[in-house]
């Protein structure tokens, strides 16, 4: 153990934390927003946030090219701008298509909530496996070398040509934080703001949230609830797009499973801040993030899970609803 | 009364399942007639394959296939009358799901001989089950030391192992790149925990900090915190491309001017481009293996329709040796391995003999340099 290295690097660790935790917050919400609806959990929502990261590396190698170069936030930013909505559409169209493949079917025969969970287990790892099969479906439309840029090596990482160097904007208790840190963090707010503003003050919003309290009532009150669940899908899409953009400016690279343990370390936040509550899945995404750089700190990399996890179910045996409790139904979102 | 109807299902039940196994066990006794009828004069010789061709390293596998097959390519088209196959078991790379896998691999009698299997992990966990049965293979990749330690007669590899590669990494370090204090860092898993060990050995008093990281990590600030709080002017990553590429990336995003050096697990033009150029610039990516021939990717493309990679030529040589030994009428598993055991040759990937614990004799480990973003794969140097 290592609290001294905690104690000098704490501006650093704790920071890197808030950025990453930023990350898991966005996508939380498709989850959290999921669940207030449908109380399910989403488990394809992984990869809606998998393809916004490869929309948004190849919207860089379309308008680029493959050939590695460095930019700054500044330089680059029309482009990152036009990868920001390609990102949004495709998580969105993603989203979209869960939805009516995945869900809309089952709900409509009343099916059980069970059988629902596996179908959308299914599709994630449907399309996990096209994303990393890419090479061969453009390979039956004979596009496999037109397309190489995009589809070549499938199952390998693809990065992004573009890498996006960070900038110090200022010192922090020895730490130079980076412009990228800051776009993130801030990202991540503003985003939540809005999401938090439409659901408490828009008429779509509000249909989201009678749906949440009282299907039953809602509908009778002349809710479309099969319109609600798509918004909530569509919603989801386009954060999980937003939260691909920040990661690829962040990271970089991704994969055809990269979905997986970013959706996985979501849903924990989702549920360490009170699943169904969009304000929890903010606390939630930013605690986990800083707790795995903590617990890395102290007892080195390969403990951060064990320690974030460890923390989780600590914080579920004396809270059992997550940090801010379960709702979206509840007005306080 | 109510008794009667119900034996009379059972009863029904049991016949429908004896004429159906009657059925099975006929279908398959003359599939197999048949089979072995078709091509008499040299039978159905197979050369198995065990490792990851789906899953996170699904790439790496695809290079193993992609050389046997070239291998298989050339052999077939000399051979037209006697041809003999490939049989791919995907692992993903997973000791537990290799396992059952290995198990098949010993029963299927067309198999002669196996290429694999991939990964250290693997081959630890399925050794013993292809030494009991006595099938002889030849790893094109798994370099882990203890492998070869086990007393499996029938297990060889083509590549250095990590004591070899830890060893002449370390002299690189010290001698050649004259750092002064060095952070090891490795991904915990067996080739990478492995190769960072023997590293860590080679620089002793060097070492100034280790970590472990995750495979699958994605985000490594705690990591880099503590390299640059170490004040290291080297570090040495145990593990494979993918995080490598990240780790250098964030690492020279925090300010990191040090070398960065990792091993045949890093050493892919992918590692580049996770990097980035700028950042993955003045990277050292050792392998036991020199470059491939001017002319080996050529043919490789033209069979396989993408371009070789790491382990592309060594699992290309490990074809052939089996396929050499097919050819000399080698085919039982006996003779098969004391055809593999005398085996004394030169390869794409650098002359061939194996020691009596399976492990090749001589193994140059070669430098490879990141340079104007791009991993220069034809001109490495060799570590003395």
């Amino acid at each position: 153990m290592d609290f001294g290295f905690l104690f000098h690097h704490f501006a650093q660790i704790t920071i890197t934390g808030l950025a990453l935790g930023s990350i898991y917050a966005l996508v939380a919400l498709g989850y959290t927003m999921v669940y207030g609806v449908l109380q399910l959990i989403n488990f394809a929502h992984s990869e809606v946030f998998m393809y916004g990261t490869f929309a948004m590396a190849w919207t860089v190698t379309y308008f680029h090219g493959t050939s590695s170069s460095d930019e700054g936030l500044g330089s680059a930013l029309g482009l990152l701008a036009l990868c920001l909505i390609a990102a949004m559409v495709t998580s969105a169209l993603v989203a979209l298509l869960v939805e009516r493949l995945a869900y809309r079917p089952l709900i409509r025969r009343g099916s059980p909530k069970l059988v629902i969970l596996i179908s959308a287990i299914g599709a994630s790892f449907s399309l996990a496996e096209l994303m990393g099969l890419r090479d061969k479906i453009a390979g039956w439309f004979h596009l496999d070398d037109k397309l190489a840029n995009y589809v070549a090596q499938a199952r390998n990482t693809y990065s992004s040509p573009i890498t996006i160097d960070p900038h110090k904007v200022f010192e922090f208790f020895g730490y130079a934080v980076t412009d990228i840190d800051l776009l993130v963090i801030f990202s991540a707010l503003l985003m939540m703001f809005l999401l938090d503003l439409f659901v408490r003050r828009t008429r779509l919003g509000r249909g989201i949230r009678a749906v949440a309290q009282d299907p039953e009532a809602a509908a009778l009150m002349g809710v479309n609830s099969t319109r609600v669940i798509r918004t909530t899908f569509l919603i989801g899409g386009i954060m999980a797009g937003v939260a691909a953009t920040l990661y690829m400016i962040r990271i970089g690279t991704t994969r055809n499973d990269a979905g997986f343990l970013i959706g996985i370390k979501a849903f924990t936040a989702a549920v360490m801040g009170g699943i169904g509550n969009l304000r929890g899945a903010l606390v939630g995404g930013l605690v986990l993030g800083v707790m795995q750089n903590w617990g890395g700190a102290v007892f080195g990399s390969s403990w951060q899970d064990v320690f974030a996890f460890a923390l989780l179910v600590l914080l579920l045996l004396v809270r059992p609803t997550g940090i801010l409790g379960e709702s979206l139904g509840k007005a306080r979102a | 009364m109510a008794i009667k109807p119900q034996l009379r299902t059972l009863a029904v039940i049991a016949a429908a399942g004896l004429a159906l196994t009657a059925c099975g066990s006929s279908n398959s006794s003359t599939a197999g007639s048949g089979g072995s009828g078709g091509s008499a004069p040299c039978g159905n010789y197979e050369i198995g394959f065990l490792g990851a061709t789906t899953g996170p390293y699904g790439a790496l596998g695809q290079n193993m296939v992609g050389g046997i097959k070239l291998a298989l390519d050339t052999y077939n088209k000399a051979n037209p009358t006697c041809k003999v196959n490939v049989k791919v078991f995907d692992s993903q790379g997973d000791p537990t799901k290799a396992t059952p896998l290995a198990t098949q691999i010993v029963q299927d009698t067309n198999i002669v001989a196996l290429v694999g299997p991939g990964f250290s992990g693997e081959s630890l966990a399925t050794g013993k089950t292809f030494y009991a049965a006595g099938l002889p293979s030849i790893s094109p990749s798994a370099t882990n030391v203890t492998i070869t330690q086990q007393g499996w007669a029938t297990w060889h590899r083509v590549i250095g192992n990590d004591s070899a590669q830890g060893a002449a990494d370390a002299q690189y370090i010290q001698n050649t790149a004259k750092a002064t204090k060095a952070f090891v860092i490795d991904d915990g898993s067996d080739y990478g925990k492995g190769l960072a060990s023997y590293v860590q050995k080679g620089l002793g008093s060097m070492v100034t900090g280790t970590d472990t990281v995750q495979t699958g990590q994605t985000d490594f600030s705690t990591t880099v915190a503590k390299v640059t709080g170490s004040g290291a002017d080297a570090v040495f990553y145990g593990g494979y491309y993918a995080e490598a590429g990240l780790l250098v990336k964030q690492l020279r995003q925090a300010g990191y001017k040090g070398l960065f050096m990792s091993g045949d697990g890093s050493e892919d033009p992918a590692f580049v481009k996770a990097a980035g150029a700028a950042a993955a610039d003045g990277s050292i990516l050792s392998a036991p293996a020199g470059p491939a021939p001017a002319d080996f990717n050529t043919k490789y493309k033209a069979v396989n329709g993408a371009d070789s990679g790491l382990y592309s030529t060594q699992s290309y040589d490990a074809a052939n040796i089996v396929l050499d030994a097919i050819k000399a009428g080698k085919t039982s598993h006996q003779d098969m391995n004391d055809f593999i055991n005398a085996y004394s040759g030169t390869g794409v990937s650098g002359p061939i003999k194996f020691d009596s614990h399976g492990d090749i004799t001589s193994s140059t480990i070669f430098a490879y340099k990141v340079a104007n973003g791009k991993l220069d794969t034809a001109n490495p140097s060799p570590i003395q």
